[in-house]
């Protein structure tokens, strides 16, 4: 139920709780289908004229990382890890020697900074701060069996543990390797991410990273307006920035939105995927499914009446009388 | 009266161990337990059921890589991803006999369902030796509803088949059991059961497929396509039939006591005929291989990427090759041949799966080998849940009525 907006003086959202529906109906929908007579369960079928494009919560937040003004202080891992309750990092969050190796959000780390040679400058090094970014429409939210991921209205991508069963399968749908899985419980394994720090949004705030950084690499706002100030940086300074707003378009758009001054597939971006939302890979093969549903039952069904009408027929006409039928 | 129930009750109990036993005394029956293949499995087991004891005990970390770039390991790739397809023997041979009338093929009916249904019960069991937290399996089912997922509708049919597989063997339980009156009722659901197979199988065999389309930049560009859905599918429906005279063979080979005269008499000719099915099968699988390149014009990976030269093996090696000898094998009436193509073809379809699931999977990540070698723990685990698979295979053809019939029960 965290999918249906609520109207909050911080979030103004009062003609959106329609268009947050589509979000909802849409995915109903198309799982409606999916599950013989599943729609008398999952409770109210939608109209098919309800299917449409979903482009994004309108006025939902996000966060612009701008690499080319981190410094590499980890300011923002410390923030994040005070706000969250995480355990102590393996290399104190003071010191550099975190940066020899690429690391990962992990269960005791909801974001990461990793260092990287600067392709156009030796000397010099890149940092990329790594955590959910929080998708439009979310892979593994559609991966999830059990409905245990939302979007909501302000932005993040929660996820609820007490629905999860631990198939993983969020993890092998997530195109940015986010989710970290908690391999070491034997009772109480969960999936592990970043929340956008959604109860200080909620509350009127902004993310513990964005409020940590000391140079303002990580911008919050919402999107659109974010999307305007990225757009901005890059037609003032061409030279400083590729001439890309990373997460705009990949996936569907994301929330969390990068620029940058080295090209972004030299600092692990990936690079590959589509920019339609990760649900339409998988649509065309859910429309099919009540195609098979109602078909295959009168197709094999009239196969074996056929059948049964040759075995009829051999019955009662014997191959010896048959000749003399012709006759 | 007491007296006449007791002695009721005892002669129940006898006739009951005498199922079970075979019709032999305990000490006869431990002493034809003891083979160089039951040692060899016993050892297995001794080292795997520990190993599943201590991944509930101490969490998935203890079996496998705690990775989170590579959330599936063997038990997926291999249990359900492999195993699933090769499972298809049940609902491929049930159209084939019910629905289409190749009444020739009765003495494989039940075999090919009891492989079906045994293949997805051990599905499960894999899958649930990967869940993070198995005991909440029914939740897709009455807890929450991820409708949008492919996952949804594997869970739902899954499950659902896994129960019309039972309905479908149970007259030969039933039969064992000598219950009349229920086996009649039993066999006057077939049809409608077969049916809901198809159904099932053709949705959840090719819904396998579609789950890695929701991974476009994991999945190898060679091996993503639109069309994994189909392909699943069509892999699944000649890997029946592969799999279908891979167990036969075994079953005529190891346990031909246990067959009647019924197959034994016709196996030779039923797995030509089989053959023949699975190579034209084999065809269309090819042939959309090659579209699926085409569609996507994917023609310059095969030549420049590094997986390029081991896409070809798999396609020219393991599906086109044994198209050849399944070819030869049936134009020639040899049955060694069509079996050596279908033992050659079932490694086909795993080594396809691994391939999609393990191998090329996140092979632009660095390290990528050091991920997919499966630990120790992970490899004795799916080491002993393949025996105990055989096992209780085993056990049920030595007593059911699976390979030959049941005297005094009409045919099914």
């Amino acid at each position: 139920m965290a999918h249906i907006p609520q109207k909050t003086e911080d979030t103004p959202l009062d003609a959106e709780s329609s268009i947050g529906n589509i979000e909802l109906t849409r995915r109903k929908f198309l799982g409606t289908i999916t599950v013989l007579g599943g729609a008398a369960f999952v409770g109210s079928c939608p109209t098919a004229a309800d299917s449409k494009e979903f482009e994004g919560w309108p006025d939902s937040f996000g966060c612009l990382t701008d690499l080319s003004a981190c410094v590499g202080c980890r300011s923002c891992e410390a923030a994040c890890n005070k706000q969250n309750n995480l355990p102590a990092p393996k290399v104190p969050f003071d010191d550099k020697g975190a940066f020899n190796e690429l690391r990962r959000p992990t269960t005791s780390a909801y974001t990461v900074v990793n260092q990287y040679k600067n392709p156009k400058d030796p000397g010099k090094f890149v940092y990329r701060k790594i955590q959910c970014n929080h998708c439009l429409e979310p892979g593994c939210a559609t991966a999830c069996p059990i409905h245990a991921y939302s979007k909501t209205p302000e932005g993040a991508v929660l996820y609820d543990e007490n629905l999860c069963f631990g198939c993983r399968y969020c993890m092998t749908a997530c195109p940015f390797y986010v989710p970290a899985f908690d391999y070491e419980s034997a009772l109480e394994p969960k999936i592990v991410k970043c929340t956008m720090c959604y109860s200080r949004v909620k509350a009127g705030g902004i993310t513990a990273c964005a409020e940590a950084c000391p140079v303002g690499a990580i911008t919050f706002g919402k999107r659109n307006d974010l999307l305007s100030i990225a757009r901005e940086k890059i037609a003032k300074q061409p030279d400083r920035y590729v001439n890309h707003i990373y997460g705009e378009h990949e996936v569907g758009g994301t929330s969390w939105i990068y620029i940058s001054n080295v090209p972004f597939e030299q600092v692990g971006f990936p690079t590959n995927l589509p920019t339609t939302p990760l649900v339409e890979q998988t649509k065309g093969f859910l429309a099919a499914v009540p195609l098979v549903l109602t078909v295959w039952p009168a197709l094999f069904g009239m196969c074996y009446a056929a059948l049964r009408h040759r075995e009829d027929l051999a019955k009662e006409t014997p191959a010896s009388e048959r000749k003399e039928e012709v006759k | 009266m007491a007296n006449g129930y007791a002695i009721k009750k005892e002669d129940f109990r006898s006739r009951f161990m005498d199922k079970l036993l075979m019709g032999m005394s305990w000490p006869e029956y431990m002493r034809s337990l003891m083979t160089p293949f039951n040692v060899v499995a016993f050892l297995i087991l001794c080292v795997g059921l520990p190993q599943i004891v201590l991944r509930f005990i101490f969490g998935l970390a203890h079996a496998v890589h705690p990775s989170n770039e590579y959330p599936w390991g063997l038990f997926l790739s291999w249990g359900l991803f492999g195993g699933v397809p090769l499972s298809a023997t049940g609902f491929v041979m049930a159209t084939a006999y019910y629905i289409f009338g190749f009444k020739g093929y009765h003495p494989l009916v039940r075999l090919s369902v009891l492989t079906g249904l045994l293949g997805y019960f051990f599905a499960v069991v894999y899958l649930l030796c990967d869940l993070g937290r198995p005991w909440r399996i029914y939740y897709p089912m009455g807890i929450s509803f991820g409708t949008a997922s492919v996952l949804f509708l594997v869970a739902w049919h899954v499950a659902t088949y896994l129960t019309v597989q039972l309905l479908e063997f149970s007259p030969a339980i039933l039969e064992w059991l000598k219950a009349r009156r229920v086996r009649r009722w039993a066999t006057m659901i077939t049809i409608g059961m077969t049916i809901a197979g198809i159904i099932l199988s053709t949705l959840h065999q090719s819904a396998l497929g579609a789950m890695w389309l929701l991974a476009p930049g994991k999945v190898h560009p060679l091996w993503y396509s639109t069309y994994l859905p189909i392909l699943f599918l069509n892999s699944a429906v000649y890997g029946a039939l592969c799999q279908i005279i891979v167990v036969s063979t075994l079953s005529v080979r190891f346990l031909k006591s246990k067959c009647g005269p019924e197959l034994l008499n016709n196996v030779d000719r039923l797995t030509v005929g089989l053959g023949k099915g699975a190579a034209i099968g084999m065809f269309i699988y090819f042939a959309l291989k090659i579209i699926a390149i085409a569609h996507d014009d994917n023609w310059s990976l095969v030549a420049t990427s590094s997986y390029g030269p081991w896409f070809l093996v798999e396609l020219l090696g393991f599906v086109f090759l044994p198209i050849m000898v399944f070819v030869y094998g049936v134009k020639q009436k040899s049955v060694g041949t069509v079996r050596l193509a279908a033992f050659w073809a079932v490694v086909g379809i795993l080594l396809n799966r691994l391939n999609i699931c393990l191998v090329t999977f996140n092979s632009t990540l660095p390290n990528h080998f050091e991920h997919i070698i499966p630990p120790f723990g992970e490899v004795s685990i799916v080491l002993a849940i393949v025996t105990l698979h055989i096992l209780i295979f085993r056990w049920i053809l030595n007593r059911l009525p699976v390979l030959r019939e049941e005297p005094g029960f009409e045919q099914h």
